[in-house]
C-alpha cells in the first residue's frame, strides 16, 4: 500500500506469471488440466478477495457472479450459437450488470445483513437455473460441444480444447486479472477501498462518497468472478447448476482466507494448497466437504490472516 | 373434493409446517437475539435430531410410541450437548465475531452433513409415529398425529415464552441480550448464558425434527430447507423477536402450504426468497419488528 | 461581510429528547469560535448537525450562501467542512503516511501524480510535527499523536471551516501548549469551530465563545463577557452567584 518498493512488488508477480509458463513445459501432461483450472479458479478467488479482502464486505453470494459469466458465456454458445469472443464478453457482461443490481440493492445493508442477503440473492439466481431446465439443463447440466469452442482466425484456429491452448488461455486471464488486481489495490481507488475497510464512517467524512466506491468495488469484483466463469464454460466446456450454488460461494471465502485476504496472491496459493488437500485426502474420504469445514473453522480460529497474511506480518511487510 | 375442503386441507398440512418452523425458527433467533450469532449450522442440528430419532427409536423395540417417547428425550440432549461443545470449542473463542462466527458454523454445517452422510447413510428412513389415529371429518380423514404436532409445538412455544418472561433464568437472558456489557458487571456469567443459550437454540431445532421426522424422512440434506424457511421467518419477524418469529412461522407455514399446492414449488421458493431478501434490504428491522436500538 | 455558516431554527430530537433545539447560529469567515456547555448540552449533536454526521429533525443550515441541510456529509466536506472527531477515529491499521493521504488524494484536481500526494501528505504531517512518523501504524502512535494525526487528517481536507471535537481532551499540558499554536496556525488560513471543556484552552484561543445549555444557545459573546456572564456561571456551577 505505501509507496515503498513498488519494483519488487511488479517483480514478484511476474515472476508467479513466468513460472506458471515454465511449468506448462516441465509438468506432466495431467496437470496442465488441473493448473489451467486453478489458476481459473484463482481467477474467482482473486474476484472475491477484491470485495473481501480489500473493502471488507463478506459476500456469501459470489457463485451468482461466477454462474452470470458461466451460463452467460455457455448459453450464448448452446442456445444462440455464438461464437467464442462474443461468449465470453456475453458472460462478463451478464455479470457486470447482476453485480451492479446487486450491488445497489445489498449495499443498502451492513455487516451480517449484507452476507444474508448476498446468499438469498444467489439462492434466487441458483433456483431460477433449476426452473428454467429446458433453457439451461437444470441441474443436470449441458455440455459445450467442442466445435464451437474453436476459435477461428482465418488462416490459424486456436482450439480450446486442446490442453496447451488451453493450459496458455487460462495463464493469460490469470495474469491479466492479477496485474489489474495489483494495480488497482496500488493506486489511490485501492486506497479509498482499505479506508472503507478500516472505519467506514471516517473515509466519509474525509469526503469520499463511500457508497459509489463501494458499487464500484462489486461490479468490479463481480465481473473479475464472470470472467472466470465465461472463462471455465469456454475451457472446459460444461455449465452446470452446482457452480452456482451455495457451495461455490463457500469455496472462494475459503481460498481467499486460506491463502490470506487482501493479498494480491493470496488467492492463488489458496486454490492451489485447497486442491492439492481434497487431491491428498480424497484417498481416504468420499466426503470432501468434511475437509472444507474443518478448514474453515481451523482458518477462522487459528490463522485468520491465512498464508501469504502472516508471511507479510511476519516477514515481508512490502507484500501487495 | 370441492375447493373448500381442499383449502381446509392445505391450510391444516399449513398449520403443521408453520408449528415445526416456529420451533426451529425460535431456536435461530434467540441465538442471534441473545448471541448476535447467525448459525448457519441450525438446519444441521435439526437433521441430528431426526437422524438421531430413527436412531433411537429403532434401538428400542415394543410399542413405537415407546421409542417415539425415548427419542424425544434423549435427541435433544444429545444435540443440545453437541452444540454446547461446539459453543466451547469454536464461538467463545472467536469472541463472538459475528463474522467470523458466520464462517465458523458454515465450516460446523459441513462437518456435521458430512459426518451424517458418512455414519448414516444417503438413505431416506422412516420414523413410525407413536400412534396412527385418523381423525375422520365430514370431507376426508386426518391424521392425529399431525394435529397433535401442532399441539406439542404451541405447548412448547407458550412454555418457552414463560420461561423468557417469567423466571429469572429469563430475566437473565434478556440482560444479556440487551447489553451484555453490563450483565456482565452486574455479575451475570455471560459465557455460561452464551453457551445456554446456543444449546437451547439447537435443542428446539432437535426437537422440531423428532416431532416431524414420523411423517417426513429422516436424511443428511433434510437440514436445508429448515434453515432457510427459519432464516425467512426470523427476518420477516424481526431479528430476536418472538412474538414476531412465532406470527411470521405461521404465516409462512400457511402461504407455504397453500402456494406450493397451486404453483411449483421451485418457483415458490424463488418468490418467497426473493420477496425475504427484499424486506431485509428496505425493512431491515423485519415486518412486525420495531426499528432496533 | 457574510456569514461563513449560519443556522436557522436547527432542531434534533433523539426520542423524546430534544438534544438541539431550535438554535440560530452565526460564524463569521476568519473566527475562532468556540462551543462550550456542560455535558450533555447538545454541542457535539450540534456540530454532527454541521457536518452532516447526524440529519436535522428541522431546521436549516446555510455555508457559504448555500443552503446545505439536505446534502449528505462527503459532499459538505469536498465543499470545505472538515469534522476531527471527538473520539480518535484515526485509521489505526494504516500508516499515518496513508492515514493523511486518503484526504490529501481527494483535494488533489490533477489526478495523477505521485508526488503531488507525497508532497501534500509531508506537508500536512509536517505543520502537525508528525513527519518522522509517517510509515509508523496509525494506532502504534501514542494517544497525544493521534490526537495530532487526526488534526492533519483534518489539515489535508484543505477545509474553510475546521470542526475540532474536543481536540485537547487527554493530552499532557506541554502537548496543549503546542496544540493552542498549531491551531492558531490553522486560523490564519482557515475558520475554526472548536468544542473544548479545557477553560484556559478556550480563553486563549476563542475569538468568541457561544455556550449551549439544554441543547439551546444560552450565550455567546468574548471571551471577557463570557466569564462575566451570569446565566452561564449558574449553568455550569448549577448555583446563582
Amino acid at each position: 500500500m505505501s509507496e515503498a518498493s513498488p519494483a519488487k512488488a511488479y517483480a514478484l508477480h511476474l515472476g508467479i506469471i513466468a513460472l506458471l509458463f515454465v511449468l506448462s513445459f516441465v509438468l506432466p501432461e495431467y496437470y496442465h488440466g488441473l493448473l489451467a483450472r486453478i489458476m481459473v479458479l484463482a481467477v474467482f478467488a482473486m474476484g472475491y478477495n477484491m470485495l473481501f479482502g480489500y473493502v471488507g464486505l463478506l459476500s456469501l453470494g459470489h457463485a451468482m457472479f461466477f454462474g452470470a459469466g458461466l451460463y452467460g458465456a455457455g448459453l450464448a454458445i448452446i442456445q444462440l450459437g455464438w461464437g467464442v469472443p462474443a461468449a465470453f464478453i456475453a458472460g462478463i457482461a451478464c455479470g457486470a450488470v447482476l453485480s451492479l443490481i446487486i450491488g445497489l440493492l445489498a449495499l443498502r445493508t451492513t455487516g451480517v445483513a449484507f452476507m444474508i442477503v448476498t446468499m438469498m440473492f444467489a439462492q434466487v439466481f441458483y433456483l431460477l437455473i433449476l426452473y428454467f431446465a429446458n433453457w439451461t439443463g437444470g441441474d443436470q447440466g449441458q455440455v459445450v460441444p467442442q466445435p464451437a469452442r474453436v476459435l477461428d482466425f482465418g488462416a490459424t484456429a486456436l482450439d480450446l480444447t486442446n490442453p496447451t491452448v488451453r493450459y496458455m488461455t487460462a495463464l493469460a486471464l490469470f495474469s491479466f486479472v492479477l496485474l489489474v488486481t495489483l494495480a488497482i489495490v496500488r493506486s489511490r481507488y485501492g486506497r479509498v477501498l482499505v479506508g472503507i475497510r478500516e472505519n467506514e464512517e471516517r473515509t466519509k467524512m474525509l469526503g469520499y462518497d463511500t457508497f459509489s466506491n463501494k458499487l464500484m468495488a462489486v461490479v468490479v469484483s463481480g465481473t473479475i468472478c464472470a470472467a472466470s466463469g465465461a472463462a471455465y464454460a469456454l475451457l472446459f466446456g460444461y455449465v452446470g447448476s452446482s457452480f452456482a450454488s451455495v457451495q461455490y460461494s463457500i469455496l472462494p471465502l475459503l481460498w481467499v482466507l486460506l491463502g490470506g485476504a487482501a493479498t494480491t496472491i493470496g488467492p492463488l496459493i489458496g486454490t492451489v494448497f485447497m486442491y492439492y488437500v481434497i487431491d491428498v485426502t480424497s484417498g481416504y474420504t468420499s466426503a470432501y466437504l468434511l475437509i472444507v469445514g474443518i478448514a474453515l473453522i481451523l482458518l477462522v480460529l487459528f490463522f485468520p490472516k491465512g498464508i501469504l497474511g502472516t508471511i507479510r506480518q511476519r516477514w515481508l511487510g512490502w507484500l501487495p | 373434493m370441492h375447493f373448500g375442503p381442499h383449502l381446509l386441507l392445505a391450510a391444516l398440512e399449513g398449520l403443521v409446517t408453520s408449528a415445526v418452523l416456529a420451533l426451529t425458527a425460535l431456536g435461530l433467533s434467540l441465538v442471534f437475539g441473545v448471541m448476535r450469532v447467525v448459525n448457519v449450522a441450525h438446519g444441521e442440528f435439526f437433521m441430528l435430531g431426526a437422524v438421531l430419532a430413527w436412531a433411537i427409536s429403532t434401538a428400542i423395540s415394543g410399542h413405537p410410541a415407546l421409542g417415539f417417547l425415548a427419542a424425544l428425550v434423549i435427541a435433544p440432549l444429545i444435540v443440545g450437548a453437541i452444540a454446547l461443545v461446539a459453543e466451547r470449542l469454536v464461538l467463545r473463542r472467536l469472541n463472538y465475531n459475528p463474522e467470523a462466527t458466520i464462517v465458523a458454523t458454515i465450516g460446523m454445517l459441513y462437518i456435521i452433513q458430512q459426518l451424517a452422510l458418512s455414519f448414516y447413510g444417503p438413505e431416506a428412513r422412516p420414523v413410525e409415529p407413536p400412534f396412527s389415529y385418523r381423525i375422520l371429518l365430514p370431507w376426508f380423514g386426518y391424521s392425529g398425529y399431525k394435529l397433535s404436532i401442532i399441539a406439542a409445538s404451541a405447548l412448547l412455544l407458550t412454555a418457552t415464552w414463560l420461561v423468557l418472561t417469567r423466571t429469572k433464568v429469563g430475566l437473565i437472558m434478556r440482560a444479556t441480550q440487551y447489553d451484555s456489557e453490563t450483565a456482565q458487571a452486574f455479575g451475570i456469567a455471560v459465557g455460561r448464558v452464551y453457551g445456554g443459550v446456543f444449546a437451547l437454540g439447537a435443542m428446539l431445532a432437535a426437537i422440531a425434527a423428532v416431532l416431524i421426522v414420523p411423517i417426513s424422512q429422516a436424511h443428511y440434506l433434510m437440514g436445508q430447507d429448515p434453515l432457510l424457511l427459519s432464516f425467512i421467518v426470523v427476518i420477516i419477524g424481526g431479528l430476536g423477536s418472538l412474538r414476531g418469529t412465532v406470527v411470521a412461522a405461521v404465516l409462512i407455514g400457511l402461504s407455504d402450504g397453500i402456494i406450493s399446492m397451486f404453483f411449483s414449488p421451485t418457483l415458490a421458493k424463488i418468490i418467497a426468497t426473493l420477496l425475504v431478501a427484499m424486506v431485509l434490504v428496505f425493512r431491515p428491522q423485519g415486518l412486525f419488528g420495531t426499528a432496533s436500538r | 461581510m457574510t456569514p461563513l455558516l449560519t443556522t436557522k431554527d436547527l432542531s434534533r430530537n433523539f426520542g423524546g429528547l430534544r438534544a438541539v433545539d431550535t438554535v440560530d447560529f452565526t460564524l463569521m469567515p476568519g473566527e475562532i469560535r468556540a462551543v462550550i456547555g456542560p455535558n450533555g448540552a447538545g454541542k457535539t449533536t450540534f456540530v454532527s448537525l454541521v457536518s452532516g454526521r447526524i440529519q436535522p429533525s428541522s431546521g436549516a443550515i446555510v455555508f457559504d450562501g448555500a443552503d446545505i441541510t439536505s446534502q449528505p456529509a462527503y459532499i459538505r466536506v469536498r465543499q470545505g467542512i472538515a469534522y476531527t472527531f471527538q473520539i480518535t477515529s484515526v485509521f489505526a491499521n494504516l500508516s499515518a503516511y496513508d492515514n493523511v493521504a486518503l484526504p490529501v488524494q481527494r483535494t488533489l484536481s490533477d489526478g495523477r501524480s505521485k508526488g503531488a500526494v507525497r508532497a501534500g501528505v509531508m506537508s500536512a504531517l509536517e505543520r502537525t510535527g508528525l513527519a518522522d512518523r509517517a510509515n509508523m501504524p496509525a494506532g502504534q502512535l501514542s494517544y497525544g499523536h493521534q490526537r495530532l494525526l487526526e488534526v492533519a487528517m483534518g489539515l489535508a481536507l484543505k477545509p474553510r471551516l475546521l470542526i475540532l471535537d474536543e481536540p485537547t481532551q487527554g493530552l499532557a499540558d506541554s502537548e496543549i501548549d503546542n496544540f493552542i499554536a498549531l491551531v492558531r496556525d490553522i486560523a490564519k488560513g482557515a475558520t475554526v469551530l472548536l468544542i473544548e471543556h479545557n477553560m484556559p484552552v478556550v480563553m486563549q484561543l476563542a475569538d468568541r465563545i457561544t455556550v449551549f445549555n439544554a441543547g439551546k444557545i444560552l450565550a455567546e459573546g468574548t471571551p471577557e463577557a463570557i466569564r462575566e456572564n451570569a446565566a452561564v456561571q449558574e449553568a455550569y456551577l448549577g448555583t446563582a452567584p
